[in-house]
């Protein structure tokens, strides 16, 4: 039976590979889906111009990379975790209680999150106000807090046209959520005076924790199908979009520059959203990106170190790179970042 | 339904049952059946709607990935740029950057404009170059790397376009969307038009598309398969040549030698139940058992295939004792009234009788696993791996991506060509999926033998 022999030699490979030690020659990262492409633009580059191999890159989201990064030191445990939200202080915690004691923080650039309708919609200018207003369970009404009445742009803003209100933003297990709600939702609760009203009505004892009570409640949204949550990508947002003309997504201002044929971006604050204006700072809805290295896989993994140095590069990273090319807002105090890079600098702990 | 008797209507004084005159219980029965064939009709037709819907919307997306927009330039590889010392040492060669070649083809392409009297206007320089793939640059390298002779000549090179440019001519680009898209100028597709009518720029057949690796989002018209086949080719070595085994011999031992008891029972319930459990706890398994505790590496194909393994297992042993079942008594009896051991009735006779159904078990089986994602998650494919993993053994051990994932990954890019290159790997996938069923048809008919 040549099924059965070689069944059996199949089994023997695999019992050999199972107790051999096995040293993995490549680099291996995961995390953040913002930061995927940056991260295989960097590894392609990578591949083709060291003489180490591509390293690989996984998805997952920022915090499941954050977490495998976490899950201990040794050649079956991945490298780097790419994230778009700041690493946590239980995320450390988790890290040290698996041996994995120096983490290096990298912040490569920012992104900038815009808000985006189909490209034959009518142009939109937002502030953070008009966006609490439209998905806020609780909006401030002549001074007292309601239910949320409004049911197309004009009710929140007399300046908008009267099209139905209906928004796509990022589930909860995206870190551009994280950063909508702070940067957008919450922003837009104090601009509209729901804020104060519901640190009034908070119970909390001091003003630290009326003011926590205060962002939470502003963080709960409409639950009537005006605000749907999106789990999986921007493309799936794209093809609502496609579907609902409606409809405004929230997407990464990357993927909205490859795809400036089909969306119409709005403003917000007045500042129409690019590479240049979230640089300055005048686009309010931004985040910084990072990528966390473990420190111990330095010098064991090869070339672990010429990618990180060439990440941050001003060849990738800078002003001119391709990252910055793609849609990346470069990093003003990236010299630092370089310097940090190159002497292998550990974090410290979280301020 | 109501008790038959009392269906059945009560002559009347003047009945006379005739087989030429229906009467009305005949009529209505007729008609049950008429319309159970209309319902019969109506689901199939509804399939074959479902199918059709489906290819028609998959090929006329992914059929254009398989030819690729290219451009035909003469490549001056100059000593000066690519080999200052002139050593054609391979370290010092290896220094210079795909930014240099970059440069190098930018020359090539002005060059062959020239040459064909076509002038960029209202383009800057960066425009034009902005229409070659940022792949080509590395295609180059690679050539001058392998040969370093070839630094002095001038060579034919196929440089392919951008992935705008090449969507283009396969109607995904117009003038209108280029207006609007901030990483194409009409003015650029013009150019292209006119270098296409000047004969500069070909579609040939994108043989890269199936052999080449994946690409970063800034390169979709690089992005191929050829990791992905790879590794979906080994884990199905794996699943064959680790579930097969295994499988037949666990189905002839509780097929044939088992005693039946309330343990062997318990061991057929839990198979049934296996190959019902869904496909991603076998992830979960593969990653505490195999990564974690065997300390095997992440993303290789070999950790794919025995997770595919076990979730196959199942799926060919009920289908083994199925086909072992289905051979008749009376040969298992003449074997052994002519004296034959329990082992050589089983090896000699019934084993050649059941192959057939073995074959097409393990073949549906083997279809199912190339198609699983899900599993392969949690053990770090689905990735963007570019390096190809290396001849097996070892290369069981690299890290590989698989077909399903590659599609999967293609559909979560942000550039629109990328929708043309997932649509194209779903036709890759599929002219697979249907090679291994016409296979299991072959085989199974070579074998089969009637009674």
């Amino acid at each position: 039976m040549n099924s059965v022999k070689l069944g059996v030699s199949a089994l023997a490979l695999v019992a050999v590979s199972a107790t051999g030690s096995y040293a993995r020659d490549q680099i291996q990262t995961a995390g953040s889906s913002t930061v995927l492409p940056y991260a295989t633009i960097v590894a392609e580059a990578f591949g083709e111009n060291f003489d180490f191999p591509t390293p690989v890159v996984e998805s997952g989201g920022s915090g499941a990379g954050r977490k495998k990064l976490c899950e201990g030191v040794g050649e079956n445990t991945i490298d780097i975790a790419n994230s778009s939200s700041r690493i946590s202080q239980s995320d450390i915690d988790t890290c040290k209680a698996n041996g994995v004691n120096e983490i290096m923080e990298v912040r490569f650039g920012y992104d900038g999150i815009v808000f985006a309708s189909d490209i034959n919609g009518p142009q939109f200018a937002y502030t953070p106000a008009d966006w609490y207003n439209a998905l806020a369970a609780n909006v401030a009404k002549d001074g007292a807090l309601v239910a949320n009445p409004n049911k197309t742009w004009q009710d929140v803003n007399a300046d908008f046209p009267a099209q139905e209100l209906l928004a796509f933003i990022p589930g909860t297990k995206h870190g551009t959520r994280e950063v909508f709600d702070e940067k957008v939702i919450v922003a837009g609760c104090k601009a509209s005076g729901a804020f104060d009203l519901f640190a009034a009505a908070s119970t909390g004892a001091d003003d630290k924790a009326k003011a926590a009570d205060a962002a939470k409640a502003c963080n709960d949204l409409r639950k009537d199908g005006v605000s749907v949550d999106i789990d999986g990508d921007y493309t799936e947002t794209l093809a609502r979009i496609a579907a609902n003309k409606n409809a405004i997504g929230v997407f990464g201002l990357s993927f909205y520059q490859n795809n400036t044929d089909k969306l119409r971006v709005a403003t917000v604050d007045g500042v129409t959203p690019s590479v240049e204006t979230v640089a300055k700072g005048e686009y309010p809805v931004s985040r910084p990106l990072y990528f966390y290295v473990k420190k111990a896989h330095i010098g064991v993994v090869p070339g672990l170190q010429e990618y990180i140095d060439f990440f941050v590069s001003d060849d990738m990273a800078g002003p001119d790179g391709p990252l910055a090319a793609y849609g990346l807002v470069p990093d003003p105090e990236l010299a630092k970042t370089q310097e940090d890079v190159a002497n292998d600098v550990a974090m410290g702990p979280l301020q | 339904m109501t008790a038959p008797s009392t269906n059945i209507p009560v002559p009347a004084a003047d009945f006379r049952p005739s087989l030429y005159k229906t009467d009305s219980r005949t009529k209505r029965r007729n008609a049950a059946e008429t319309r159970f064939r209309a319902y019969g009709i109506a689901a199939v037709a509804f399939g074959v709607l479902a199918l059709v819907v489906l290819l028609t919307s998959v090929l006329s997306q992914g059929l254009s990935a398989f030819r690729q927009t290219t451009m035909v330039m003469q490549v001056e590889l100059d000593p000066a740029v690519l080999d200052k010392t002139g050593n054609r040492d391979p370290a010092e060669l290896g220094k210079v950057t795909t930014i240099t070649y970059g440069r190098l083809l930018d020359d090539a392409l002005n060059k062959e404009l020239a040459g064909k009297g076509l002038i960029p206007e209202g383009m800057s320089a960066r425009d034009v170059s902005a229409m070659i793939s940022k792949e080509a640059p590395a295609q180059l390298r690679k050539i001058v790397l392998a040969d370093p002779s070839k630094i002095g000549s001038t060579i034919s090179f196929d440089a392919w376009t951008g992935g705008r440019i090449d969507g283009f001519f396969k109607g995904r680009v117009t003038m209108e969307s280029a207006q609007l898209d901030s990483n194409v100028t009409p003015e650029q597709l013009q150019l292209a038009q006119a270098m296409r009518d000047a004969g500069l720029i070909t579609m040939p057949f994108n043989w890269a598309f199936i052999t080449g690796p994946d690409a970063s989002e800034v390169r979709p018209e690089a992005a191929g398969l050829g990791v992905a086949i790879l590794g979906s080719a080994y884990m199905m070595l794996i699943v064959l040549a680790l579930a097969l085994p295994i499988g037949v011999a666990a189905s002839i031992y509780l097929e044939e030698f088992a005693s039946k008891n309330w343990f062997t029972d318990l061991i057929e319930v839990n198979i049934a139940n296996l190959a019902a459990v869904p496909s991603i706890v076998f992830g979960i398994l593969g990653l505490a058992v195999f990564i974690n505790f065997a300390g095997m590496p992440q993303s290789s194909p070999l950790v794919g295939g025995l997770v595919l393994t076990l979730m196959t297992l199942p799926t060919i042993i009920i289908s083994t004792r199925a086909a072992l079942k289905a051979v008749p008594p009376s040969i298992k009896d003449a074997a052994l009234g002519v004296g034959a051991s329990k082992t050589q009735t089983i090896f000699h006779h019934v084993l050649p009788l059941a192959m057939p159904g073995i074959l097409t078990g393990t073949i549906i089986g083997l279809a199912q696993a190339l198609g699983e994602t899900a599993p392969l998650l949690l053990i770090g494919m689905v990735a963007f791996v570019r390096d190809y993993p290396g001849a097996p053994p070892e290369g069981f051990l690299d890290p590989a991506s698989a077909l399903p994932v590659q599609v999967y990954n293609f559909t979560q890019r942000a550039d629109p060509a990328f929708v043309e290159r997932a649509s194209g790997a779903i036709i890759v996938l599929l002219v697979f999926l249907l090679a291994m069923n016409i296979l299991a048809v072959i085989l199974r008919r070579k074998f089969e033998r009637r009674w």
